[in-house]
């Protein structure tokens, strides 16, 4: 090997080191930190109201049933908009060119964009418009404040081109004779999808559904004029209260608690309680997209 | 490509009319589909109407972008102080906060992810590859608010220490927790241009006696540099976007300064910080929507640019594919 040869893999591999060194100092640290400070009791009770005592259990749950309500609102639109893109889409069509730069330009648009969009169509116009119709003689309004709903719908909207980008490839990835052997049985189009493309390719819509889950379990920005609240020591029992989220509790405890030393264990353990979360939905994504692609080689 | 071109055509010809049952789910498939244009639409439109009303309601008072002769400054300035009297809103400063912090991420991270894409996809083992790869991406799903807690708990520590600087929070923190959160985007995304250039191509330069370098640095590279140019677009976009890491780890005071380690504010973090408590339909209110806009517009932009770029690019180093997909 000549100079420049070692020259260049030194430096390159420097390089490479020093990512890792950066990625596991990230991870051990909070994880260390975290450890110490995490308890059951944290898992299960609610804050007290200075926020250092007590427990993150409403965050916990705020978390899960906003993405939950997120999931609901949003797989069902991203896999037909793929199964659109996909199956039925037609070669030069300006729809399917229209909305693959939709999807596109939707996944540039920053976090905190998304977070005015939700409170200015969601909070308050959609939710205005509800109130108007169903609650004109309430005093205060009904729909038309930050809510779950209307955080939910906006991280939805957020994740959307995370799920249609990885369903599309999972369909594309099913067999052509798949496709062929149900025609040739006498199927319609639809039921070939929905009975053989969507189910072989179903490890590849999960890997999309996960990820999407992941990124909208971090996502603090979108939700933060949309219904997120600092402090509510009861869990939210309807789509129209606010509620309280683990990556929003940790940028309170980071940066507003009233006493920030004494809440510092309370905040490692959030981090480390979140991180856990999202790499766990991370790792599981990475083990589906390897089956996806592992099962459909041909 | 040409067995996906062909699954298209293969739908059994149409001999009977189709349930009434399909062609509605067909439509509603279609609809859906929709959906991604209407949302973008929205997006704009909603961040639009609240921005817009600034432009005959005396939005040429507020001096956006002029320096402002305000009452206590000895000469005109531009100023960010929206709570103030008179209220101030100069953007200026929040614009130089944006492109300093996301220019000094850059800095840090595209020649570190390059260099590492580089060694991931030319040196290492595919074996070691493939246990390297989803290890960088691993931070690409650590969300950006523990990246935030990150740099506000233990970069600000570490870069005081060694630098001594006056202010704990500063531009140069909030740089080095971005350059983590854009490092993956950048190393993905080149490390698959990288690893996709043709073996062929590689052989060839060999062939004829280059260096490892030699082809890296004048063969792979240059076949390579639509997506490495992407990568970069791609990075940039997503650091002049994202909120709670500079929210957190920046600072936060407004000022018109070069210095790396002085404070910054972006538009990003003035919007989170400052809607919350600005009242509905004010002027304020409105000048943090315009920011919105100003960012949705500057993304879009930069993503029009990558595609022309990408797509000049890949037709001069390969005419005969023409026009890309």
């Amino acid at each position: 090997m000549n100079v420049g040869d070692r020259a260049l893999r030194f430096v390159s591999g420097l390089a490479l080191l020093v990512v890792l060194v950066a990625i596991f100092a990230i991870l051990g640290i909070v994880v260390v930190y975290g450890a110490g400070a995490l308890s059951w009791q944290m898992l299960v009770d609610a804050p007290s109201s200075d926020l250092a005592g007590g427990g993150v259990m409403p965050a916990i749950y705020g978390t899960a049933a906003c993405t939950m309500l997120m999931t609901l609102a949003g797989v069902p639109v991203g896999v037909a908009t793929a199964v659109y893109l996909a199956e039925y889409a037609p070669q030069r069509s300006w729809f399917a060119t229209a909305v693959r730069a939709a999807v596109r330009s939707l996944a540039g648009v920053p976090s905190i964009v998304f977070g005015l969009f939700g409170l200015g169509f969601f909070a308050l116009f959609v939710g205005g418009r509800i109130d108007g119709m169903f609650y004109s003689d309430a005093t205060s309004p009904v729909f038309g404040r930050p809510a779950i709903l209307w955080s939910s719908l906006t991280l939805a909207v957020l994740t959307l081109p995370v799920v249609i980008v990885t369903t599309e490839e999972a369909i594309r990835r099913v067999p052509r004779e798949h496709r062929e052997a149900s025609y040739a049985l006498g199927a319609t189009k639809l039921t070939t999808i929905a009975r053989v493309v969507l189910p072989h390719a179903r490890a590849g819509i999960l890997t999309g559904v996960v990820l999407a889950v992941s990124r909208g379990a971090g996502e603090v920005a979108p939700i933060l004029f949309t219904g997120v609240a600092n402090y509510l020591p009861r869990v939210p029992t309807d789509v129209r209260d606010g509620f309280m989220h683990l990556g929003y509790h940790v940028y309170v405890l980071a940066t507003q608690a009233p006493d920030v030393d004494r809440a510092r264990p309370m905040l490692f353990g959030t981090v480390l309680v979140l991180l856990v979360l999202t790499l766990v939905l991370d790792a599981a994504a990475l083990v589906l997209r390897a089956r996806a692609q592992r099962g459909t080689r041909v | 490509m040409a067995g996906l071109l062909m699954s298209r055509g293969i739908a059994p010809r149409r001999r009977f009319r189709r349930s009434l049952g399909e062609r509605l789910a067909e439509r509603a498939i279609a609809l859906a589909a929709a959906s991604a244009i209407g949302a973008i639409l929205l997006i704009f439109v909603f961040v639009v109407r609240e921005a817009l009303p600034l432009l005959w309601d005396g939005g040429a008072d507020l001096a956006l972008v002029a320096p402002q002769h305000y009452p206590g400054y000895d000469h005109p300035a531009y100023v960010w102080q929206p709570v103030g009297y008179p209220p101030k809103y100069g953007v200026v400063p929040l614009l130089a906060g944006s492109l300093k912090i996301t220019a000094l991420a850059m800095a840090i991270s595209a020649p570190l992810s390059l260099l590492a894409a580089i060694y991931v996809a030319e040196i290492l083992r595919p074996r070691t590859r493939a246990l390297i790869k989803p290890v960088i991406e691993l931070l690409a799903g650590v969300p950006s608010v523990i990246l935030g807690f990150f740099a506000l708990t233990f970069i600000a520590d570490a870069t005081q220490d060694i630098l001594g600087c006056t202010y704990r929070l500063n531009a140069l923190v909030a740089a080095l927790a971005l350059s983590l959160a854009v490092l993956p985007v950048i190393f993905t995304v080149s490390e698959d241009a990288i690893h996709g250039v043709p073996l062929a191509l590689r052989e060839a330069s060999l062939a004829v006696g280059a260096r490892r370098h030699q082809t890296i640095a004048r063969v792979v590279l240059p076949a390579a540099l639509p997506g490495i140019v992407a990568s970069l677009v791609l990075g940039f976009g997503r650091a002049i976007g994202e909120t709670m890491i500079v929210l957190m780890a920046s600072g936060n005071a407004a000022v018109l300064d070069a210095s790396p380690t002085s404070s910054a504010r972006t538009l990003t973090a003035t919007i989170a910080a400052e809607l919350g408590e600005s009242p509905r339909g004010g002027e304020h209110w409105r000048v943090l929507f315009l920011l919105g806009m100003i960012l949705l517009v500057v993304t879009w932009a930069l993503d029009t640019l990558c595609r022309v770029v990408v797509r000049r690019l890949a037709r001069r180093l390969n005419p005969s594919e023409g026009e890309g997909p």
